[in-house]
């Protein structure tokens, strides 16, 4: 299916690619293996979906000013292909995260009822000392290629989403894929920031779980982000404590060498406390995880909110439109019985400088009927679209919610074993310390 | 005689290197009394060899404030069980403060000025800065007081010292502290008149006071370190705590996630306990007993120059008299053979002291360090717990909530 060249640097140890997918997949996943395949025929019950690698590259751009770039290898294989054990090179392209960003924004406007995927994060931010803010940083490259990888095992095994031709193509068609997209128009489909914001403030009777919903996903975005502060802090002050124990290695080192009988238990114990000072680093690099599954739901807060968002458009255009018809059906009712209901100005001037001829009134009678009927079939279409848009939107947020819980759980879980494997570690090796103390 | 004690005159010994257990007086005791005693006697250490031999148990404990129209002070109840025959009763308890513990300080240091006498905790602590009466601080001090009694109670000769007997038996020590003073006063000017320079100090001395100067600026250094981690944890806690509360405030606004958020925030709170505990337990047991030592080293320094003061006496009096013997043929004078006397006994005393400082050494760094490792390890236990049973609970739920989707 890939018509584009195949690059040299596309893997050739495929069996090392097979394993290194499921143990991808462990870490940063949590409940989407297992989603994908209980989701129906979702894209990724028939094809295999990864981001292998990532590279950086030189080129121009759109100012034609040279700049450098990292690009992710998208590889896909047939799943029955997986399952018959054929050692069946991977189709693969590469991609740029401005790619991906492409198609989560066409995703996120045709598809304006689900709560779409978020991406890994463009910048480095929640950052402890140690760790690099620095975009090209390897460890940072490494984590996004993880997130991209998410992104896209997300979007396949969505029952919705999985079935968009757009991401077929993304993953399958290198070049030409950014036309495509373009000609699907759906920039011109996406709703201007500024009637998005005067809907929140002007809708009237905006459904009630969407609110709520929306007032949710204000606490969700703000609990995860104080949490991921709070984490970044505490991460410093932990480096901190355990590098500090480092020192007693160096004077125990030193301290030893004047000693006769504890010599001995004295260097080794230094050793021990060395030993417990580096272990700090594995521990955190570990912990990193947790904070990107944090992350990925502080985005996703984001996306739920959009929903709520698109919810209060649909109602406002709605209600606007049904104010617009009840107008001019009261201008009509006021034209053709002369009675003068509201205060308008044609009714004063008409009062003062006598009644319009006859010929004028139908005329305008006439245009009021028009208008009245496409007032009436911009309602009935605005009412259509604001309950599809409620109805798919709210399966696709509890179905969010779904994941949401059981995913944040399993996270919660894992943190904990997280923090058991660290108290183990402390134990060993304060353990070892106090066996040599007690042999001084 | 004058101020000097030396031991060979009391009869006690030879002269001769002493060795960690009991001198030839204890042939003279009845009984031993078997008790089991406060200290952590390992059995396989020779420093245990000393506690069964023992005939002198002293405790202190027992702190009460009395308040008076002039001051406010804590006094100790000094404890003492003991079969010698040195003392008239076998069981002793009487109320001391800290004061009365620096006067049989002051008083050992000038009746034995051979030995090296235990260091006291601070006598001084800025009113401002440290509350005198804050529980920790007594019981600090406490402890370094038993210690400090418990040392000179075991040292084969500190522990007959007259001083010490009326120490641990009079009622009222206040009488006798008068007089002593004065005689304080006196002593000490005969200590610093000398001015001897000298000549040739035996390389094992100067090897010593190389040894506790080196010693010394390691212990400072672990103090600093230790310091340094107290505060880095203090810090770590600072933040733990606001961590701990984003996870409770989170889960206010969840249903199903709330007993997660709930229990991964509780743990979190948890473990802020168990460090607090842990960064006490250092600043109460660990850094008291590195800064005693630093005390402990100041003393053997002390000792060390008067010793290097008397063999610079011995000397300049013996090149005096060679001088003197050359030109008229009159005998060695019996102060160079007093004084000769006195740098070996100087010597020997302080030679076996300082094998029995190392000893004891070894031994209380190695409770010192065993002590910090098990707080260690006891903080991360605490941990691991409260975790472990984070998971069994969320699992659990997960199990019944699974069985109850089945059904």
């Amino acid at each position: 299916m890939a018509e584009d060249g195949r690059d040299e640097s596309l893997a050739t140890d495929d069996e090392s690619d097979h394993t290194a997918l499921s143990l991808r997949f462990l870490p940063m996943l949590c409940g989407v293996t297992a989603q994908m395949l209980e989701e129906g025929s979702t894209l990724l019950r028939r094809m295999e979906i990864c981001v292998a690698e990532a590279e950086k590259r030189n080129g121009k751009n759109t100012v034609n000013m040279q700049e450098t770039f990292t690009v992710y290898l998208v590889e896909t294989r047939p799943m029955d292909a997986v399952a018959e054990g054929r050692n069946q090179a991977p189709d693969s392209l590469w991609r740029r995260y401005s790619e991906f960003e492409l198609l989560r924004n066409y995703l996120l406007v045709t598809y304006p009822y689900i709560v779409v995927p978020p991406l890994p994060e463009k910048r480095a931010e929640f950052v402890w000392h140690k760790l690099s803010a620095d975009n090209m940083d390897p460890d940072f490259v490494e984590r996004r290629r993880v997130g991209l990888e998410n992104f896209l095992l997300r979007v396949a095994s969505h029952p919705v989403l999985s079935n968009d031709k757009i991401l077929h193509h993304f993953l399958i068609e290198e070049h030409g894929w950014k036309e495509v997209v373009y000609e699907t128009g759906f920039q011109a489909k996406a709703d201007s920031r500024l009637r998005a914001l005067s809907a929140t403030f002007r809708v009237r009777n905006p459904d009630k779980r969407f609110m709520e919903m929306k007032h949710y996903s204000d606490e969700l975005q703000s609990h995860t982000s104080q949490l991921l502060r709070a984490r970044a802090r505490v991460a410093d002050r932990l480096y901190g404590v355990y590098k500090v124990h480092g020192n007693y290695g160096r004077v125990f080192s030193e301290w030893s060498a004047m000693e006769k009988e504890m010599g001995d238990g004295l260097q080794s114990a230094g050793h021990h406390m060395d030993a417990y000072a580096a272990s700090i680093d594995d521990i955190l690099e570990e912990e990193e995880h947790y904070a990107d599954q944090l992350k990925e739901y502080l985005f996703y807060a984001e996306a739920l909110r959009a929903v709520c968002r698109k919810h209060e458009l649909t109602q406002f255009e709605f209600e606007m439109a049904s104010q617009e018809l009840v107008s001019k059906k009261q201008q009509h009712e006021e034209l053709s019985t002369g009675i003068v209901r509201t205060f308008s100005f044609k009714g004063m001037t008409n009062k003062l400088f006598g009644q319009e001829a006859p010929e004028q009134r139908e005329a305008r009678l006439k245009l009021l009927e028009d208008l009245i009927a496409e007032g009436e079939e911009d309602v009935q279409e605005k009412t259509v679209e604001c309950g599809e848009h409620v109805e798919r939107a709210w399966v696709d947020m509890h179905r969010f919610k779904e994941q949401k819980d059981k995913d944040l759980r399993e996270a919660l879980i894992n943190y904990a074993v997280m923090q058991i494997s660290m108290c183990k570690k402390g134990i060993q090796m304060w353990s070892n310390a106090k066996e040599c103390f007690l042999k001084m | 005689v004058g101020h000097l004690f030396c031991f060979r005159e009391a009869g006690l010994t030879n002269g001769t290197p002493v060795e960690t257990s009991s001198p030839a007086s204890t042939s003279s005791l009845l009984n031993r009394l078997q008790l089991d005693d406060d200290l952590e006697a390992d059995i396989r250490d020779p420093y245990a060899e000393a506690a069964e031999t023992r005939d002198l148990f002293v405790t202190v404990d027992d702190p009460k404030k009395h308040v008076s129209t002039m001051e406010t002070y804590i006094t100790y109840r000094v404890s003492t069980k003991t079969s010698r025959v040195e003392f008239d009763l076998p069981e002793y308890c009487v109320r001391r403060r800290y004061q009365d513990f620096d006067w049989l300080r002051i008083k050992l240091e000038d009746s034995q000025p051979t030995h090296l006498i235990p260091p006291l905790p601070e006598k001084f602590v800025m009113k401002g800065v440290v509350d005198r009466f804050s529980e920790d601080f007594v019981e600090t001090r406490m402890k370094a007081l038993d210690k400090f009694l418990k040392r000179v109670a075991d040292h084969p000769v500190l522990s007959f010292n007259p001083h010490l007997n009326t120490f641990l038996t009079t009622k009222d020590l206040n009488k006798r502290q008068g007089l002593a003073l004065l005689s304080k006063v006196g002593e000490s000017v005969k200590h610093v008149a000398g001015g001897y320079k000298l000549r040739a100090r035996p390389a094992e001395f100067g090897a010593m006071g190389e040894y506790l100067d080196t010693f010394n600026q390691k212990l400072g250094t672990i103090d600093r370190i230790a310091q340094r981690i107290l505060k880095e944890q203090s810090e770590y806690l600072t933040e733990l705590r606001e961590y701990g509360t984003v996870y409770s405030s989170w889960a206010g606004s969840e249903d199903e996630l709330r007993r997660p958020l709930e229990g991964v925030g509780g743990c979190v709170t948890t473990c802020c306990g168990a460090l607090e505990d842990l960064g006490d337990g250092m600043s109460q047991d660990i850094l008291p007993v590195l800064r005693e030592y630093v005390l402990y080293i100041e003393s053997m320094k002390s000792v060390l120059r008067k010793r290097d003061q008397s063999q610079a006496e011995y000397e300049g009096r013996l090149e005096a008299a060679v001088l003197r013997k050359q030109e008229d043929r009159t005998p060695m004078p019996l102060e160079v053979e007093k004084c000769q006397d006195k740098v070996e006994c100087f010597n020997a005393d302080l030679k076996a002291d300082w094998e029995r400082w190392q000893s004891n050494k070894r031994h209380d760094f190695k409770q010192l360090l065993t002590g910090m490792a098990d707080k260690n390890i006891n903080h991360y236990e605490k941990c691991q717990a409260a975790w472990e049973s984070l998971i069994t609970l969320l699992q659990d739920k997960q199990t019944e909530d699974k069985t109850s989707e089945t059904n």
